[in-house]
């Protein structure tokens, strides 16, 4: 069923295809990470194939393991001015170079008074499903998201992949760039070359009256297939794509929920102090009187993400989780008579 | 040491003025923060001074440094002007950084001084970047990283020497080993005894010199900084000295044998200095005095100047996080 043509693409396929029109439309541009040359296999999924052979090895250059002199070397050059792309191959080993990413990256531009800024992108992979256990498919956006400075981003399918990557490089500020494992690998439609995608716009997965469901990344899958069930039983759901964590649509969401009246807030990261607690926050604050149920969060257990195949998919939120949570919001006992 | 690297006596002048304006912004800051005049963080330099003083004669304004809280020595040498850099120890508006950084964050890059961290061992992996920007824009620039021997034991050092050395970047790591890191002894921290020698396993030279000797430290930062202007790499320099008021301000030195200090004390690099060039003839006593005045005053006007200028406004609090105003 998954017949290569030309009018789709692989996950990875739609990132190779921004890089390289990034890399051709601004000399400034370079790509840095393990394995990120050709030689090398061009990244770990194959992300920037073909960029060392098209750009050259100074442009498109592999590195050694050392997470902290990647995101260093790129701060650095970002400061000479350049627009460096570097790739930590995995969200979790973020964790290794964090005082690069948190206290430098993020803050250099405020704490030199706008004297310096820091036009990065880090693209890693994560997300569970893949078997990759405890270390390597944690969802972490919430820390990036609280770092003052930082911008995530975390895109749930081809189009916004190239269209959110061209607009990361493209951006001022240092950017999270975060790519679901599973769907670096699964085909899609094929992206307009050149064609971007805002950042800090929400998208409308799905119109719906009833209910929203705000999510990101590989949940908005999940997501619209709970709503693809609610509407069978007469239920219609809006699904919020919000495409980028930090900063979010406020907008779209409220906008949304004070149409609805009921939200459920989704994510892949464990569910305790995730942005859905952020998001559900907000909605309260702003959409109290409106509300006809306490905003749903739904987000996996608190643990790390296991292995085996049970556990694993019991740790993923599913459809019948947020199909669940939706249900409980047009329950008639919250309203009040 | 080749004498093709010996300074000539304009040179050694230059250190010394450079020297003498470090000892000068350092007394004046001890006194301001014990007056009350100034509130900050202070982590004198003194005692360091020779250092940055004899590496920047060899630097032009373009080339780039990045340094560490303890930078006000590094900062004076490379440039940075007063004015600013004292209004920003005062957190007020006309500061380096809009009194948003602060001391440990100084930032000029009319100066060339691109980032101060307070991080120890993150002034090395930025500045192999900045020094890699020069290298991709086929500039002569250079870069010179300052840190300390505490962070040589950081695992960022070592990834920076080896990225450096694999990608032959024009960067000068200067460790300023001034035997503590904080209050803990290097012998009782450092599994070497000479942070030089941690250049062999990176392919890198690495050479050791008396910190405390201009002319040593001169001669040693000239060759590594030809050495990566002619595209040949890096070298880690360790430049062994002693830091004369603690780790911080109000620091009891209690940690610090009295002997040891009293010893180093008595190799204070700037009196020493300064009676060599008077007995080598490079100036007279009347001369350097003048010097030494003039800079007096102008520290004098820059802390005066910084006190007199307005903080911040409120609004700052939601100017540069973004390039553009985001409300979240």
């Amino acid at each position: 069923m998954n017949q290569p043509n030309t009018d789709t693409c692989l996950g990875v396929e739609a990132v190779n295809m921004a890089l390289r029109i990034a890399m051709e439309a601004d000399p400034s541009v370079l790509v840095l990470g393990e394995d990120v040359g050709d030689p090398e296999g061009g990244g770990v999924m194959g992300a920037t194939r073909g960029l060392s052979t098209a750009f050259g090895d100074d442009r498109c250059r592999s590195t050694p393991i050392s997470e902290q002199a990647i995101i260093g070397a790129a701060i650095g050059a970002s400061i000479g001015g350049f627009r460096p792309v570097a790739e930590i191959m995995l969200m979790n080993f973020t964790a290794v170079c964090m005082d690069m990413l948190y206290n430098h990256a993020a803050k250099l531009r405020f704490m030199s008074g706008g004297q310096t800024n820091v036009p990065i992108t880090v693209r890693m992979l994560t997300g569970a499903g893949a078997g990759g256990g405890g270390q390597h498919a944690d969802y972490l956006e919430a820390w990036f998201a609280h770092a003052a400075g930082m911008k995530v981003v975390a895109p749930s399918n081809n189009a916004d992949l190239h269209g959110l990557l061209l607009s990361c490089i493209e951006d001022d500020d240092p950017c999270i760039f975060i790519e679901n494992t599973p769907l670096q690998r699964s085909r899609g439609p094929r992206p307009i070359p050149g064609q971007r995608v805002p950042i800090g716009k929400a998208a409308i997965a799905r119109p719906g009256a009833d209910v929203t469901i705000v999510t990101h990344s590989r949940m908005v899958i999940n997501a619209l297939a709970a709503a693809e069930q609610l509407a069978s039983e007469g239920v219609d759901a809006e699904v919020i794509d919000l495409r980028t964590i930090s900063p979010w649509d406020k907008t779209a969401v409220l906008d949304s929920v004070a149409k609805t009246g009921r939200a459920v807030v989704v994510h892949e990261a464990v569910r305790p102090f995730g942005i859905g607690a952020e998001i559900s926050a907000t909605i309260a604050e702003e959409l109290f009187g409106d509300l006809n149920a306490p905003v749903q969060r739904i987000g996996a257990p608190f643990c790390p993400v296991p292995f085996a195949r049970e556990l694993e998919d019991a740790y993923i939120p599913s459809a019948a989780r947020i199909h669940g949570a939706a249900m409980l919001t047009m329950d008639k006992a919250w309203v009040s008579a | 040491m080749t004498n093709a690297y010996a300074p000539d006596p304009a040179t050694k002048l230059q250190i010394y003025g450079l020297m003498s304006l470090i000892k000068q912004n350092d007394e004046h800051a001890r006194r301001a923060i014990r007056t009350g005049r100034l509130v900050m963080n202070y982590y004198s330099p003194r005692g360091q001074e020779c250092i940055p003083a004899a590496v920047s004669v060899s630097l032009d304004p373009e080339d780039y440094i990045c340094t560490i809280y303890r930078g006000l020595h590094d900062m004076v040498a490379k440039g940075v002007p007063l004015k600013p850099l004292w209004a920003e120890f005062a957190g007020r508006v006309d500061g380096t950084c809009k009194g948003k950084g602060g001391p440990m964050h100084i930032t000029h890059p009319a100066s060339g001084c691109m980032v101060t961290t307070g991080i120890v061992g993150s002034s090395m992996p930025i500045a192999n970047g900045l020094a890699w920007s020069a290298k991709l824009s086929g500039s002569k620039r250079v870069t010179v990283a300052y840190f300390g021997d505490g962070a040589s034991n950081i695992g960022a050092f070592h990834e920076s020497l080896n990225l450096a050395s694999i990608w032959k970047l024009p960067v000068i790591f200067v460790c300023q080993n001034n035997q503590y890191s904080e209050h803990t002894p290097i012998e009782k921290c450092t599994a070497i005894d000479e942070i030089a020698r941690r250049a062999d396993s990176y392919s890198m030279p690495g050479v050791r010199v008396n910190g405390n000797d201009p002319v040593e430290v001169y001669a040693a930062a000239r060759e590594a900084i030809d050495r990566a202007r002619a595209g040949e790499g890096p070298t880690l320099i360790e430049a062994v000295t002693f830091r004369f008021f603690g780790h911080n301000m109000g620091d009891d030195d209690s940690y610090m044998p009295k002997d040891k200090k009293q010893a180093a004390l008595e190799r204070d690099p700037f009196p020493l200095y300064r009676r060599r060039i008077i007995d080598e003839g490079v100036a007279t006593e009347a001369e350097l005095e003048a010097i030494d005045q003039a800079h007096e005053r102008d520290v004098r006007e820059a802390l005066e100047f910084a006190l007199a200028s307005p903080p911040p406004e409120i609004a700052e609090l939601h100017r540069d996080v973004y390039a553009q105003e985001v409300n979240q």
